[in-house]
């Protein structure tokens, strides 16, 4: 197995917006994405994006880092809320590591932040890169 | 109130099938900031499917979207999804125990083509935060 290349680090705003239109892009109208009054009435801390927002940034990193490329599997667990402010946003930091794997398979492990705080639980993706040309390293 | 125990195991109706457009797909990767070409989809859309059966279950089930707050989710695909395909999912419950008053409901949903061909198997971990006391 060779050793994991470090990749560069995304950075991605999130607002409000943002959500909206993720959640009509998704079907997901969650009301804690959007209602700051329902979000607290279930104990979270404020309105909060969609975990599968905040995963779909992951993916955006990936694509990002191995353009064409086929992802075979991506998961993660969401371990910290990402809460978002009425005004303003906060920003999403992806950055990654990548290793070659047998049959021209690439693992790419991730580690996604808001605010310091890691909010993905061991996000990993599988990939196929396109033309076997490897990752665009920092 | 918790979520009934018999539900492990069971299997619920497949969703609808659902033409992928390439116009939503579109919508989906501007939203998301992923550049889309019109080849493969981005990754993480078959959620919308995935979101679809899931929105079928907490129906059947009276739970309420709102006390639902995702855990874990993972997708493992056979197939790159493109536009035109007619997808349809069908959610299982794995497993379901319950952690400090919340439910954590286990799901795999199958996402099949026309054909019946499996393009991507899809886990979620679902926490169901019940009322207050």
């Amino acid at each position: 197995m060779s050793a994991a290349t470090e990749l560069e680090t995304r950075a991605y705003p999130v607002t409000r917006a943002d959500l909206v239109r993720y959640a009509r892009a998704s079907g997901d109208h969650n009301p804690i994405h959007q209602d700051e009054e329902v979000a607290r009435s279930v104990g979270l801390p404020g309105v909060i994006a969609h975990g599968m927002y905040t995963m779909a940034l992951a993916a955006r990193a990936v694509q990002s880092w191995f353009p064409g490329a086929e992802v075979l599997s991506i998961g993660c667990k969401f371990t910290n809320p990402v809460v978002v402010p009425a005004e303003g946003g906060v920003e999403v930091v992806v950055a990654g590591a990548a290793t070659e794997e047998a049959d021209g398979l690439t693992t790419v492990r991730m580690t996604v932040t808001c605010g310091g705080v890691k909010v993905l639980g061991m996000p990993k993706a599988v990939v196929r890169a396109a033309g076997g040309t490897g990752a665009a390293g920092a | 109130m918790p979520v009934d125990q018999s539900l492990i195991g069971r299997t619920f109706p497949p969703t609808r099938p659902h033409t992928v457009t390439e116009e939503e797909v579109r919508e989906f990767a501007a939203a998301t900031g992923t550049p889309y070409d019109g080849g493969a989809v981005p990754a993480t859309f078959p959620i919308v499917l995935a979101f679809d059966a899931m929105n079928a279950f907490l129906e059947a089930e009276r739970v309420d979207l709102f006390r639902i707050v995702h855990g874990e989710q993972r997708f493992s695909y056979e197939r790159p999804v493109r536009s035109g395909d007619v997808l349809t999912a069908t959610l299982t419950v794995s497993s379901l125990r319950q952690i400090g008053g919340a439910d954590i409901i286990g799901t795999t949903s199958t996402v099949v083509d026309e054909a019946g061909e499996l393009v991507c198997t899809t886990t979620a971990t679902l926490v169901h935060r019940g009322a207050e006391q």
